[in-house]
């Protein structure tokens, strides 16, 4: 038998490897909060896994993983969109727009800042109701230096990849290997012209969108935008996109934010639901110990999420009692463990077991958030 | 973030805060007192603003 070469052609520099993309939940999977609901997000809220919403105007944009329900790219499963809830003029002072922050670890090795900074590439996937030059940004932590980038929507209502490559930025304060805010990439809904500049090249400015002519979603009647696909990534060109997982991307997820939720939950008549294990501290109070599904970016803000008394019931099965409860908070923590501080009215005592499940709650949870 | 009001909530230990009761956009949340946790950042900013007080635990 000959012995014929073996291929390396896969190892060479120019292959595509993977691990290029920084975003996480680029393919817009994962949706913790609001499980594909529609919200009218407050601004700073966060909607699909670490995509926030920031506004000037309070209920003027609707976020909805798979709004309107339309085909999703090839390859693709999940979009992010947008409609105007309600319209609003822009003035210089407003601003719209969509914020997605990569942590400094992942962002650190791109050299922002230095003269060895990298060249990075954005691609997305994108459609609208309408149609022209919409835009966006890269902005440091500080807000003083931003690249402005724009795209053009050529049809409306129609899948179409935009690809946009930017020089790394070789001045500025960028901050390195830290669990800060390395980057910020914005999208643009509709922005004043306060936070505008010119595109296509560095500006020592808040520009958290594009100068000139551009389309301002908010402006119009109903108007949707929709995106999936997002991969920013350290290379000179567009790549295809780096699907992983769904664990993997909801296990990325999970260092931003987590839930215990009662979804899925079947009622206490079924007979077959969860519970979680507390003790009694001291005299009506408890604790829960929880250990996170990975080690958070933060240690993590507590968010009770529809949590009464009649969403949630506790067990003491020292006394086979069930303790009335008055408050919930969080105590000590870290970004691994949270204990979580339950108080009672009555009906507890130092060293006994007690047990929360859920009741009939599936729009309740216990959320843990460390978003940058 | 819109923050209306904010307590310090006692920890397990004696004469230590754990975290912070706090309102932010309607929503009663629980910050703990981490310097990288962002909502704690804030809260810390709207301390700073005459009339903004985190007030001391019961």
């Amino acid at each position: 038998m000959a012995l014929s070469k073996i291929q390396v052609s896969s190892m060479a520099d120019n292959t595509i490897h993977g691990r290029r993309n920084l975003i996480i939940n680029g393919a817009m999977q994962i949706d913790q909060r609001n499980g594909g609901a529609e919200v009218v997000p407050s601004s700073d809220a966060y909607t699909l896994d670490r995509f926030r919403y920031n506004a000037s105007q309070a209920s003027k944009l609707k976020v909805q993983q798979n709004a309107q329900a339309i085909t999703p790219p090839s390859g693709f499963s999940n979009y992010l969109g947008v409609t105007v809830n309600a319209t609003h003029t822009v003035a210089s002072t407003d601003n719209f727009f969509l914020t997605y922050f990569v942590e400094g670890h992942d962002s650190a090795h791109l050299d922002f800042g230095k003269s060895t900074a990298k060249t990075v590439t954005l691609s997305f996937y994108v459609q609208s109701s309408l149609t022209g030059t919409f835009s966006g940004s890269i902005v440091n932590s500080a807000e003083n230096r931003a690249y402005p980038y724009t795209y053009t929507i050529n049809t409306a209502d129609t899948w179409e990849r935009k690809t946009i490559t930017i020089a790394g930025d070789t001045s500025g304060t960028w901050i390195g290997a830290t669990n800060g805010k390395g980057l910020m990439l914005t999208f643009s809904l509709g922005m004043g012209s306060n936070f505008t500049g010119t595109a296509g090249q560095w500006n020592g400015a808040q520009d958290f969108g594009a100068s000139g002519d551009i389309v301002k979603l908010v402006e119009n009647a109903s108007a949707q935008w929709k995106m999936t696909g997002l991969q920013l990534e350290a290379a000179d060109e567009a790549t295809s996109f780096e699907h992983r997982s769904f664990g993997e991307e909801l296990a990325l997820c999970h260092r931003y934010f987590h839930s215990i939720n009662a979804a899925g939950h079947p009622s206490p008549t079924d007979g077959a639901y969860a519970r979680y294990i507390m003790f009694g501290q001291d005299v009506n109070g408890t604790r829960w110990f929880h250990d996170f599904p990975v080690t958070m970016r933060a240690t993590p803000t507590l968010i009770n999420n529809n949590i009464s008394s009649s969403t949630v019931q506790y067990f003491n099965y020292n006394t086979q009692g069930a303790p009335a409860i008055n408050t919930i908070a969080i105590s000590e923590s870290s970004k691994q463990h949270a204990q979580v501080a339950f108080a009672f009215s009555s009906g507890v005592a130092v060293g006994q077991i007690i047990a929360w499940r859920w009741n009939n709650s599936p729009n309740s949870s216990f959320q843990f958030q460390a978003e940058l | 973030m819109n923050i209306s009001s904010a307590q310090y909530i006692a920890g397990s230990e004696a004469g230590q805060n754990a975290s912070i009761k706090c309102t932010i956009d309607g929503t009663e949340i629980f910050v703990p007192l981490d310097p990288d946790n962002t909502e704690y950042q804030a809260i810390l900013e709207w301390a700073k603003i005459d009339g903004n007080t985190i007030e001391e635990a019961d």
